[in-house]
C-alpha cells in the first residue's frame, strides 16, 4: 500500500496522455478524411484546409505537457519518486481534467473542422471564420490545460 | 449504414455541389435564344456538350454522377433503391416483348440494378428465379396475368405496385432518413397520380386497391375509396394529409403536380447540405443530379421544339443548390 501513490500518480499522467492523445488522434483523423475530400476536387485548397485539420491536434500536445509535468513533478524523470497515497491521488485528480476535457474537445473540435473545411470548399474566403468556430471549441481545453496545469504543480508544495 | 460516417466522401460531394446547375443558371437556360445557345450554357458550366445530342448530353452526365459514387462508396448496392424503377420498367417491357413474340428496338433502359438482358432471358425461359427476389413474384403473375387475359393495364398495376413496395421496402430498410423520405414520397405520389387516373377513366374500387400501395403518409384503402366515388372526394381526403399543399398542383394538371413533387422533394433533401457526417448528402445528391437531368430535359426539348418559353418555364423545377 506504501507504493500506491506514486501508482495513482503515473496513472494520472498515462490518462492524460492517453486520453488527449486519443482525442486528438481521432480528431485529426476526421478532419483529415475531410481535407483529403476537398483536395481531391481541388488541389489549390491544400493550405486552407490544412490549418483547419491541425487544430483538434492540440490537445494531444496538452495532454502530454500535462503528462511530462506530472512525470516531472513527481520525481519519475529524476529524483525521488516517492509519495503518499493522498498526494498519488491528487495528482491523479488533477491530471484527469485535461484527461478527459481534451478526449471530448478532441472530438467535437474535429466536428466544427469538418464543417468548416466544407464550407472552405465552397466558400474559400471564410476560412477565418471557420478557424474561429473550431477555436470556440479550444478554449474549453485551454480552461481544462490551466486547471491542471495549476493543481500539478501546485501540489509539490502542499505537505501531506 | 446509418451509423457509418462519411467524412471524405461529403467533403468531395460539398465540392462537386459547386458544379450542380443554381437556380440562375435554369433562368440563363430559359432565356436563351436557341437549342445551340442553351448547350454554350451548359458547356460553360463543365458538361460534355460535345455530341450535340440531348439524350447523349444527360446520359453521360448521368453516367458521371454514377461513376463518382462507385468511387466513394464501397457498396454502391445502398442506392439501388434510385433505380428500381428503371428494373421495373424493364421488366414490364421484357414480358411485352415476350408475350407477343416480338422484338422491339430500344424499349430498355440501361441504368438499373439488373442488366436488361438478363431481365429478358429470364422472362423468355420463364426463370423467374434468376431475378432479384423483389422482382420474381410480380414478374411471373403480370406474365401469367397478360398470356391470359392480353390486358396490358393489369400487366402494367401489377409491376407498378412491386415496383412501389420494393421501393418503399428498401428505404425502410436503408436506415437512412433521407432515404426513407423518398421512398416514402415516391410512393405516395405515385398513389395520388394513379388514384387521379384511375378516377378519371372510371377504375372499379377493386382496381384501385391492387393499383395503390400502402404507405406511412397515406392510407391507400380511404383513398382508393375516395377515387371511386369521385375527383373532388380525392381532393377532399389528400386536404387531410400532408399533401394538402400539392391540391392546388394537382386540380391544375398532373403536371403541375408532377413538379410539385419534386419541388417537395428538393425541399426535403436540402437540409443535407448542412449534414457533414452521413451518407445523407450523396444520396440527396444524386437525386438533385436526377432533377437536374429532368428540368435540362425538359428546357431542351423545348428549345428543340421551339416551344414558348412561359410553357417550358412552368415545368421547370426548383434546384438544389
Amino acid at each position: 500500500m506504501s507504493n500506491m501513490g506514486i501508482v495513482f500518480a503515473i496513472l494520472g499522467a498515462a490518462l492524460a496522455a492517453l486520453l488527449a492523445g486519443a482525442g486528438s488522434a481521432v480528431g485529426v483523423g476526421m478532419t483529415g478524411e475531410a481535407a483529403a475530400g476537398v483536395v481531391t476536387e481541388d488541389p489549390s485548397k491544400f493550405g486552407k484546409v490544412l490549418l483547419l485539420q491541425l487544430l483538434p491536434g492540440t490537445q494531444g500536445i496538452y495532454g502530454l505537457l500535462i503528462a511530462f509535468m506530472t512525470l516531472s513533478q513527481i520525481g519519475v524523470l529524476g529524483g525521488s519518486a516517492e509519495m503518499s497515497l493522498a498526494k498519488g491521488l491528487m495528482y491523479f485528480a488533477a491530471c484527469l481534467p485535461m484527461a478527459i476535457v481534451g478526449y471530448w474537445s478532441a472530438i467535437r473540435q474535429a466536428r466544427v473542422s469538418v464543417a468548416g473545411i466544407h464550407m472552405v470548399s465552397k466558400k474559400p474566403d471564410q476560412m477565418g471564420k471557420g478557424m474561429i468556430f473550431a477555436a470556440m471549441v479550444e478554449t474549453y481545453a485551454i480552461l481544462a490545460l490551466l486547471v491542471s496545469l495549476l493543481a500539478v504543480t501546485g501540489i509539490g508544495g502542499l505537505n501531506i | 449504414m446509418a451509423d457509418k460516417q462519411y467524412i471524405y466522401q461529403v467533403a468531395r460531394i460539398r465540392s462537386k455541389e459547386m458544379e450542380l446547375l443554381t437556380g440562375q443558371n435554369i433562368q440563363q437556360l430559359l432565356a436563351s435564344d436557341s437549342y445551340d445557345s442553351c448547350l454554350r450554357v451548359l458547356s460553360d458550366r463543365g458538361w460534355d456538350v460535345s455530341s450535340g445530342d440531348a439524350d447523349t448530353i444527360l446520359a453521360i452526365q448521368r453516367q458521371n454522377t454514377w461513376a463518382l459514387m462507385e468511387e466513394l462508396v464501397e457498396d454502391i448496392s445502398v442506392f439501388d433503391v434510385f433505380l428500381y424503377q428503371n428494373d421495373f420498367h424493364n421488366l414490364k417491357a421484357a414480358i411485352k416483348q415476350v408475350c407477343t413474340q416480338e422484338h422491339f428496338q430500344d424499349i430498355y433502359i440501361p441504368d438499373g440494378t439488373v442488366e436488361p438482358q438478363q431481365i429478358e432471358q429470364a422472362v423468355s425461359q420463364r426463370d423467374f428465379g434468376a431475378l432479384p427476389p423483389r422482382m420474381q413474384k410480380a414478374a411471373q403473375e403480370a406474365f401469367t396475368a397478360l398470356l391470359r387475359t392480353g390486358d396490358g393495364q393489369l400487366c402494367d398495376v401489377i409491376i407498378d405496385s412491386a415496383c412501389l413496395a420494393a421501393i418503399l421496402q428498401a428505404g425502410r430498410d436503408s436506415g437512412d432518413a433521407l432515404i426513407l423520405a423518398y421512398a416514402e414520397l415516391t410512393v405516395a405520389a405515385a398513389d395520388i397520380k394513379t388514384a387521379v387516373r384511375c378516377q378519371r377513366t372510371g377504375k372499379e374500387l377493386d382496381f384501385l386497391k391492387r393499383a395503390l400501395v400502402p404507405c406511412d403518409s397515406l392510407d391507400a384503402a380511404q383513398l382508393a375509396a375516395a377515387a371511386a366515388d369521385s375527383e373532388e372526394a380525392i381532393y377532399s381526403y389528400l386536404e387531410r394529409t400532408a399533401y394538402a399543399p400539392g391540391v392546388e398542383a394537382l386540380r391544375q394538371s398532373s403536371a403541375a403536380f408532377e413538379r410539385w413533387c419534386d419541388d417537395l422533394m428538393m425541399q426535403r433533401i436540402r437540409p443535407q447540405l448542412h449534414n457533414a457526417f452521413t451518407i445523407g448528402p450523396l444520396a440527396a445528391y444524386i437525386l438533385a443530379r436526377e432533377n437536374e437531368e429532368k428540368t435540362v430535359r425538359i428546357i431542351l426539348s423545348g428549345k428543340k421544339n421551339h416551344l414558348d418559353e412561359s410553357a417550358v418555364a412552368e415545368r421547370v423545377r426548383d434546384m438544389y443548390v
